[in-house]
């Protein structure tokens, strides 16, 4: 074994004396990610800038037996990023650079750590867009987008990250650089490969570069607003428009609770009294969008929609979708410790997802907002607490419990879009069952038999 | 919550992309010193005075955190920890903040000698001889900082009481700011102009203690109060209906005197009463000037003061009323409310950051093909104007008062 300042010397060669780091100061900040609660200090925190500087830390760390935690902008919600004590931080937010648009194939090449919102950036300055838009996007890194399998608001209509990812470069836990997929959007050569790596929370592999597929942007597109005096008719709203054979791009689902926290930041003149709210829109050819609209004003005011407005802009519809993507943060306004669920049930049953979860809330006395992706059945209860407070804590985790089960129960899933990561390693196997649990654990050993990249995530 | 919304709006943070030099990184470090996993050090002494403390993260967060406080109160925990040391920074600091920036009267006579300095040739002179040179090294930093004195200061330009002709609608107070006045008591007087065309009677004490803004933002939280009382006695809230600031830096330090003084009452009903002059103007429905300052059309662009955007959420305002002005063409200036660099002393203790974010401004400035710069703390105007010698710039209510004067 040799000692941490050698290993940290060679590193030196690798990437360059200033992105390695060692001091407790420099290394404190990237012991957690956004999860809350979860932290631990790593001992070395290393930025490369090139993929063959990333192979070369790989082969390094795999050398000398050092567990590696990759890490895009440590916004994850379920503690992937986060190192095990003492373990090795390969940071990619150096290699942000956008590569190439090529508006003729509808693609889009990037590094792993460029910003979501950089890359939507780029592909509308040729007229397209990228479509999944988490509520991070504005500093979350296209590779944690890959890594985690990103949802946003555009979910509906425009699916999740993996429906973008037509190919990518990435390093193996022994160092080698593969390139899985290609710029064709027709491809059956073997294996999917690339869709391995998607949603794989650092586990396999670490991506260094994606092609994207991107699209181009729509015409026209509308805003609506929906105010309702319960929860239950906003969830039987949603399932009233898909019904309704109507796709919207966006189904965005907000409480009273959150409605208040959002309001309180951004001050848009969100109405605080109703029970819940529905961000409605739909894009696309100007006909199809004006029709589209009326009719989900339509179903909205025949489920209990007391209020419907339109937004009269292009501003106040972004101001609109920005305030949604503030929801999480802002729910932290009410008490020092938010602890997010990220349950999906099918959408014929959110509307009792929704009086569960409100039920739950009043047998253990606890504080929840509740905000999501209603659209797509994602749900995200948040507990607002107390972490210093064992005896509440307590029965945030008897509610969480129960939430899951009620979700497996109603064929659903622990986690959309925040991956297991280390918050949920606990229900992985009663929601996947033993043989499928299995296969993919093998398929981990298979690919990191030493177990070098990002241990004591997903399994134990 | 440690959701890093925050971390794109960090002009540290996008300089080095190093978690320690953003907000959420810095927070970090304050829990790990508070839960004893760090020794409050020199590591993290240099890490908040790498701070600009522009408070954009606090524009981004929406979990409300109060990065100002957190801000001031690890510079205040370091300076009584007493890690900081070094004879020339001892020197500077007790030089402006306990002598200059507490003793309003000396702070002017050492303004009168610079304006001698300036106004004499002695300065071109010493320039020439190549004598600056033989300054300390930090003095040097600082002299081509040193703001062209104004020729006269507040107390000459504007009388203690300023009545307007008409009807009176409000009394108002008048700050006039420590670097306002030294560099910029035009812009004072231009206030008092506006205020007064608006049906304020205007109340400007010759001699004011600074607000105390300086002292906070460096560590010095008992001079701060200090500064913050004198003020209260000097104008005491209830005789008020609001109390007028035109410099941004000062405008957000000038709202928190609860937090400073959370026993006197007198506090409460001040930090309800202070204005932003734009703030103010736009509150009591300003009246639109009917002729434009210059002759021909002039493009004018804006610059968010952070103080002022961040600090103060006034983001608006200042917009509004320079869009009530005729004839001016008012451009959108790219990264508006970014930091200019300059964030107090910033540009002395930190020259190479400051600087790049100077460029970088600079850059937009001139992108934005305006003719005019326009933005409402001095800080600002100073540290672009040194950039940009050639570039006017004004504050927004000179703008307005040269209006109103070409009415008559
Ligand atoms: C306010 C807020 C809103 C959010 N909204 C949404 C939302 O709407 N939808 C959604 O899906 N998520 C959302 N998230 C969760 C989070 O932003 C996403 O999971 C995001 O993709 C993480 O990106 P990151 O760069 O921060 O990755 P990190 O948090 O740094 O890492 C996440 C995981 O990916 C791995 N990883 C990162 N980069 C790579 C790489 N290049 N190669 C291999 N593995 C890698 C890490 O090891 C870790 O397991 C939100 C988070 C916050 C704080
Ligand atoms: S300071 Fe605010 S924006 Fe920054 S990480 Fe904390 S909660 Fe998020």
């Amino acid at each position: 074994m040799k000692e941490p300042g050698q290993i940290a010397e060679e590193f030196h060669e690798i990437v360059g004396a200033g992105n390695v780091l060692t001091e407790p100061a420099d290394l404190i900040p990237y012991g957690f990610d956004g999860t809350a609660a979860l932290r631990a200090r790593p001992s070395v925190v290393v930025l490369p800038g090139s993929t063959a500087e990333v192979a070369a830390c790989v082969r390094l760390a795999a050398e000398n037996d050092i567990p590696v935690t990759t890490r895009g902008s440590g916004t994850g919600l379920s503690g992937g990023s986060v190192p095990p004590p003492g373990g090795l931080v390969l940071c990619l937010v150096r290699m942000n650079r956008v590569i190439e648009v090529d508006a003729r194939n509808l693609t889009l090449r990037a590094e792993c750590g460029a910003i979501t919102a950089k890359v939507d950036e780029a592909a509308r300055e040729h007229g397209l867009f990228y479509p999944p838009d988490p509520g991070s996007m504005k500093i979350s890194t296209i590779g944690g987008n890959v890594a985690e399998n990103s949802g946003g608001l555009r979910g509906l209509k425009y699916g999740v990250t993996r429906d973008y990812v037509m190919g990518m470069e990435v390093v193996l836990p022994d160092g080698k650089i593969a390139r899985l997929g290609n710029g064709c959007v027709k491809d059956v050569a073997g294996y999917s490969m690339k869709d391995l790596f998607v949603g794989s929370e650092g586990s396999l592999g670490i991506i260094t570069e994606v092609l994207l597929k991107v699209l181009p942007v729509p015409e026209a597109r509308r805003t609506l607003l929906a105010a309702f005096p319960n929860l239950e008719d906003a969830a039987e709203t949603v399932s009233a428009i898909i019904a309704a054979k109507i796709i919207p791009c966006t189904l965005e689902f907000l409480d009273q609770m959150t409605i208040r926290c959002v309001e309180d930041f951004a001050g848009i003149g969100l109405p605080t009294d109703c029970a819940a709210l529905l961000l409605m829109e739909t894009d696309g050819h100007p006909a199809a969008v004006a029709d589209e609209a009326e009719k989900m004003a339509q179903i909205a005011g025949e489920h209990g929609a007391v209020e419907v407005t339109t937004a009269k802009d292009e501003e106040e519809s972004l101001r609109l979708a920005s305030a949604r993507r503030s929801a999480f943060s802002a729910l932290a306004r009410v008490r020092p410790t938010t602890i997010l669920e990220d349950v999906t049930v099918p959408r014929t049953h959110l509307a009792e997802m929704v009086s569960f979860i409100a039920e739950l809330a009043e047998k253990h006395q606890l504080t929840v907002g509740t905000f999501g992706h209603m659209g797509d059945g994602n749900l995200h209860p948040t507990f607002l607490t107390d972490e210093r407070d064992k005896e509440e804590m307590e029965r945030v985790h008897l509610a969480l419990d129960a939430i899951v089960e009620k979700t497996l129960e109603l064929g659903g899933t622990i986690t959309g879009e925040h991956g297991i990561g280390m918050a949920k390693k606990a229900w992985l196997r009663q929601q996947l069952g033993e043989a499928s649990y299995d296969l993919m654990k093998l398929v981990k050993t298979a690919l990191d038999p030493k177990g070098q990249l990002n241990p004591g995530k997903i399994f134990d | 919550m440690h959701c890093g919304m925050c971390l794109p709006t960090c002009p540290t943070y996008d300089a080095t992309l190093r978690e320690r030099h953003s907000p959420r990184g810095r927070i970090s470090l304050m829990r790990a010193i508070a839960e004893d996993e760090l020794p409050l050090d020199q590591a993290f002494a240099d890490e908040m005075d790498y701070c600009l403390g522009c408070l954009a993260c606090q524009s981004a967060c929406p979990a409300g955190v109060d990065y100002a406080e957190l801000f001031e109160t690890s510079r205040a925990e370091i300076e009584s920890a007493g890690i900081q040391k070094g004879v020339v920074r001892g020197f500077w600091r007790w030089l402006t903040l306990e002598q200059l920036f507490m003793k309003p009267r000396l702070l002017r006579f050492v303004g009168k000698g610079l304006r001698f300095y300036q106004v004499s040739g002695v300065e071109s002179l010493l320039r020439w001889i190549g004598l600056v040179k033989l300054l300390p090294k930090n003095f040097r930093r600082l002299e081509p900082q040193a703001p062209r004195m104004s020729v006269r200061f507040s107390n000459e330009l504007i009388e203690e009481v300023e009545s307007p002709v008409g009807e009176k609608k409000h009394r108002v107070a008048m700050l006039t700011g420590c670097v306002q006045d030294l560099a910029y008591a035009e812009i004072n007087r231009d206030t008092v102009d506006v205020l007064v065309a608006n049906g304020c009677e205007v109340h400007t004490p010759p001699v004011q203690p600074c607000c105390g803004s300086i002292h906070a933002h460096n560590g010095e939280e008992e001079m701060a109060r200090e500064n913050a009382r004198r003020l209260l006695d000097l104008l005491p809230p209830d005789s008020f209906d609001a109390i007028i600031s035109n410099a941004g830096g000062c405008g957000s330090h000038l709202r928190h005197f609860a937090k400073l003084l959370p026993n006197d009452e007198r506090a409460k009903e001040w930090d309800a009463k202070v204005r932003d002059v734009h703030e103010f103007l736009t509150e009591v429905k300003v009246r639109p000037p009917t002729e434009a300052p210059f002759e021909r059309e002039v493009k004018v662009t804006y610059h968010d003061s952070c103080h002022l955007a961040h600090g103060q959420k006034v983001v608006l305002q200042p917009r509004a009323v320079i869009d009530l002005i005729p004839g001016l063409m008012r451009v959108d200036l790219a990264e508006s409310d970014w930091c200019c660099g300059s964030a107090g002393v910033y540009s002395l203790t930190q020259p190479e950051q400051s600087g790049l974010l100077l460029e970088r401004k600079a850059g937009h400035i001139r992108t934005s093909q305006a003719e005019i710069l326009l933005t409402a703390n001095p800080g600002c105007h100073l540290q672009i104007q040194n950039a940009m010698p050639e570039l006017r710039i004004l504050h927004p209510v000179s703008l307005l008062a040269k209006a109103y004067r070409n009415e008559c």
